[in-house]
């Protein structure tokens, strides 16, 4: 573990669009270096509860707690399609947030292949977004996530668009890159399965007013692969989600 | 070559039926000239006509790299706020709007007989266009991608030309083809009133009734409109050929 993870805290959060209000008195405590997997029907709130966490949207009241606070560039976002800049092969998309930190030439390729080479996309580092498949794109953009080596990574339905052998893949990837890293994810998902595979910990949120309908650590082995999908262990936790998510539905 | 072929053979054919039709007497020839006319005129006349292409071209050319260059730059400002937007947007939809025939005898009140009074009527005729497809194209940049430069503190002129300008090219270009042409009608009406080149070529050759002669210089400047077509074509391919559907293929 190179880059340990931030711990948050949220307090309080509120969030309202005009008369809509999306987050109303939200807190969740996250601990340093925790898989977290916030789950919630559709339109309940989840990406705006992301972008407070990123900084890209102020919350109307509550406060917003990272420790260790203020480390600049600490985050890194996964929309949920893969975003990338069309007119940039791979490496130039790959290494574009370290572009934009200012780091030099020779460094930020360097870092970007290296990372590149983490998501195994070797050899397609001067090819252009359209010349790559759906999941080719996604890794590229998980590249572009990870190459600043975050210490908060925070995914927004990322791999929700792929086909599902592809999804697979790019879970395990995942729970793998969280291993050797030892950052703090917080990843948004609608797929209960998903939720189950990938985190240690799953929130279940409220459709209305985005409160936590359901706390949930996962009683799950560390390291993860496909043989874990049809286990009992995962059915059990699966069905502790799928009951919280129907209440809700 | 190849591909040009399409595009000779209707020229041929309304080429050889207007012949026809003016030497079988059912066009008289003091309306249409008949196409072995313009032709005759056209190398009689050549040394005429070809300065008078130079110089309808150096203003057209001039005016379309003034608007190009003011176009973006303007839309650039436009760009930054919704205020500014309100404040000055409606005063680049009267260079639309203007009637170029109308206001050209200002424009030679202004900069006189010449260059300048064609440039600027090159100029307003053309500049709209590129206003409004630049514009357009930098407000419809991707947000996500707005945010991600965001997240990673891009001051707004690393947003301007890795992400706005470039995420906008496909639409200027666009802008440019169609002010490419606008160029070319401007700089005729400028040299109309106020200029030489294949505008006044025109306008002599009309109060002479050499009707020959006005179609040869019509030509001349549809193969000026052509040609300024043709150069942003091949500039657009270079641009886009990597990552954009429009010149993929
Ligand atoms: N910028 C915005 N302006 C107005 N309403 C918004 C905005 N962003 C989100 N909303 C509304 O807030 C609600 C929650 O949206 P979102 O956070 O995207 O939900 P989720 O990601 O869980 O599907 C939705 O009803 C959505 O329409
Ligand atoms: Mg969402």
């Amino acid at each position: 573990m190179t880059e340990a993870g931030v711990a948050l805290r949220l307090q309080n959060i509120r969030r309202a669009f005009g008369d809509l209000t999306v987050i109303d008195n939200l807190s969740l405590d996250i601990v340093a270096g925790e898989f977290l997997a916030i789950l919630g029907p559709s339109g309940c709130g989840k990406s705006t509860l992301l972008r407070i966490v990123a900084g890209l949207t102020p919350p109307d009241s509550g406060t917003l707690q990272i420790t260790p606070p203020d480390l600049r560039f600490q985050n890194a976002f996964v929309f949920q399609e893969a975003h990338l800049l069309p007119w940039r092969t791979v490496l130039e998309n790959a290494a574009l947030p370290l572009e934009l930190m200012g780091v030099d030439a020779a460094e930020r390729t360097a870092r970007a292949r290296a990372t590149l080479a983490e998501v195994g996309l070797a050899d397609a580092e001067s090819r252009y977004p359209a010349q790559l498949s759906g999941g080719m794109r996604m890794r590229v953009s998980l590249a572009r996530a990870l190459v600043t080596k975050p210490r908060l990574l925070l995914l927004d339905e990322p791999f929700a668009a792929l086909d599902e052998i592809t999804r697979f893949r790019l879970d395990v990837r995942l729970r793998d890159l969280w291993i050797e890293r030892g950052m703090t994810v917080i990843f948004v998902t609608h797929s209960i399965t998903e939720a189950a595979f990938l985190a240690d910990r799953a929130v279940v949120l409220t459709r209305r007013g985005c409160g936590v309908k359901l706390d949930r650590r996962l009683d799950l082995p560390r390291a993860r692969d496909n043989d874990l999908r049809l286990s009992p262990q995962l059915a059990v936790e699966m069905q502790a989600l799928l009951g919280a998510m129907e209440e809700e539905g | 070559m190849r591909k040009a072929l399409p595009a000779a053979i209707p020229f041929l054919v309304v080429t050889l039926a207007l012949e026809w039709l003016v030497r079988a007497g059912f066009v008289p020839a003091f309306l249409v000239p008949p196409p072995s006319a313009v032709l005759q005129t056209m190398i009689h006349d050549w040394p005429e006509l070809f300065a008078a292409l130079l110089k309808t071209s150096a203003g057209a050319v001039i005016g379309f790299a003034l608007s190009a260059i003011g176009g973006i730059a303007f839309a650039v400002f436009l760009s930054s706020s919704r205020a500014i937007q309100r404040a000055f947007y409606p005063y680049a939809v009267f260079f639309q709007t203007v009637p170029i025939i109308a206001i050209a005898p200002l424009l030679v009140i202004w900069f006189g007989y010449g260059m300048r009074t064609v440039v600027a009527s090159a100029f307003i005729a053309s500049i709209f266009p590129v206003i409004a497809n630049t514009l357009s194209g930098i407000l419809s940049t991707d947000p996500a991608l707005r945010d991600l430069f965001r997240l990673y503190g891009a001051t707004s002129s690393a947003t301007l030309w890795k992400l706005r300008i470039p995420a906008a090219m496909p639409q200027i270009l666009t802008g440019l083809r169609i002010a490419g042409g606008l160029a070319v009608i401007g700089a005729i009406v400028g040299e109309f009133l106020g200029g030489q080149g294949l505008g006044s070529v025109v306008d002599i050759a009309r109060t002479q009734q050499r009707t020959d002669k006005v179609f040869a210089a019509v030509l001349l400047a549809s193969v000026l409109g052509l040609a300024l077509f043709g150069f942003i074509n091949i500039v657009s391919r270079l641009a886009l050929r990597r990552w954009h559907a429009s010149e993929q293929n």
